[in-house]
């Protein structure tokens, strides 16, 4: 039997096929999805921000920050046999959901996540294969681990299959 | 001493913080009814802190699709404002205010746009205003920005601007409510240590 598995806001899970993971409502956040097509396990993760702060006295989860969350996702898939040579990724969200003016930094934290997780996904050497990134509206990503398809729901918008 | 994380902020701040929500949104609440020419009445406000992810549960779950009206505070408090309603209380207030027929939070208008911005810069205004009067501070506010999504991705807004690399975030929640039992939200999510500030506006100094 298949299980949806949720992954909450600076989450992330790893499943095996038949199971779907689903992350709901990404604004500025943005969902990674990996996964290695032959053993059919792939991982979703929801990053809140682009890098943990080094001086940082918060004892933040790691799993919220992209260059702390993507590289413990990898390094778990690996435990569970995955190669990094059969990964692939798709990613959605970094939103900017308000346009407040005078207040850049406001709308900049999405695209900052993009820049950031591409930039991580590409240190890794991980390919991405489909993205559905920026503009100004939220998704909510769901990801077959099967067949790796990344399905982007949004307000008032098609259903996108990535 | 002062507030540093916000499992220190015990029941009497809250109480206070709760009583600032509730000044303001009696104002905002007044300033609702004069425009619409309805009665207009406020719920006992709530103080949270909550996890980001129980953050994106609030109000009806990550996906239900609301508009939402924010603001930036800065001065001497930072914080975030939003005015949030649901598709009822969005036909309640155009039908009101424009007399048009409303068809769903999909199909907005671009006049229906902007008037839902200004209902939400009024009422965000008396709000914020009211609390600065109350506790002496500067608060200033940038010009409103809309949106109609889903509250979740709304709801990260504030968690990452004002929560930053914290994991909790307080929210001072006000249900303005319709005479049919509409309910809308104004949120006010400060930062740790604009906490501090708005206790010492008020005279208090926290132990």
């Amino acid at each position: 039997m298949s299980i949806v598995h949720n992954v909450g806001i600076a989450d992330m899970k790893i499943a095996k096929d038949p199971d779907t993971l689903i992350t709901y409502a990404l604004g500025s956040c943005v969902g990674i999805c990996v996964f290695d097509s032959k053993l059919k396990i792939g991982g979703l993760a929801h990053i809140m921000l682009p890098y943990m702060p080094s001086t940082s006295s918060y004892n933040s989860t790691k799993l919220k920050f992209a260059d702390t969350c993507i590289p413990f996702m990898l390094t778990e898939m690996e435990k569970l046999g995955c190669s990094r040579m059969r990964m692939a990724a798709k990613i959605a969200g970094g939103a900017k959901m308000f346009e407040v003016e005078g207040e850049s930094s406001i709308g900049n934290i999405g695209e900052r996540n993009i820049s950031a997780v591409r930039e991580i996904l590409k240190k890794e050497r991980i390919k991405i294969f489909a993205e559905d990134v920026g503009l100004n509206y939220g998704r909510t990503v769901s990801f077959e681990v099967e067949g790796g398809a990344m399905q982007v729901r949004s307000y008032a918008k098609p259903l996108k299959i990535l | 001493m002062s507030i540093e994380k916000l499992d220190q902020l015990g029941d009497m701040y809250i109480d206070v913080l709760r009583e600032l929500g509730n000044i303001g949104s009696g104002n905002a609440a007044t300033s609702l009814s004069t425009l619409l020419n309805t009665a207009i009445d406020i719920g006992i406000p709530s103080v949270k802190i909550v996890d980001i992810n129980e953050a994106a549960c609030l109000l009806g779950g990550p996906e239900n699709i609301v508009v939402g009206i924010l603001a930036k505070v800065s001065g001497d408090v930072d914080a975030m404002v939003m005015f949030i309603i649901d598709e009822q209380f969005a036909r309640l207030v155009l039908e009101n205010l424009l007399h048009q027929t409303f068809e769903g939070c999909a199909n907005l208008t671009q006049l229906q746009i902007s008037a839902l911005s200004e209902v939400g810069n009024i009422m965000i205004s008396s709000y914020v205003n009211s609390i600065a009067e109350m506790a002496s501070l500067k608060m200033k506010l940038t010009v409103p920005a809309i949106s109609v999504d889903m509250v979740g991705a709304m709801l990260c807004v504030p968690s990452i601007e004002i929560g930053e690399v914290s994991d909790q975030v307080i929210f001072i929640e006000d249900d303005i409510l319709s005479q049919e039992g509409l309910t809308s939200k104004i949120l006010l999510v400060p930062s740790i240590e604009s906490l501090n500030k708005i206790m010492h506006g008020l005279g208090l100094e926290v132990l």
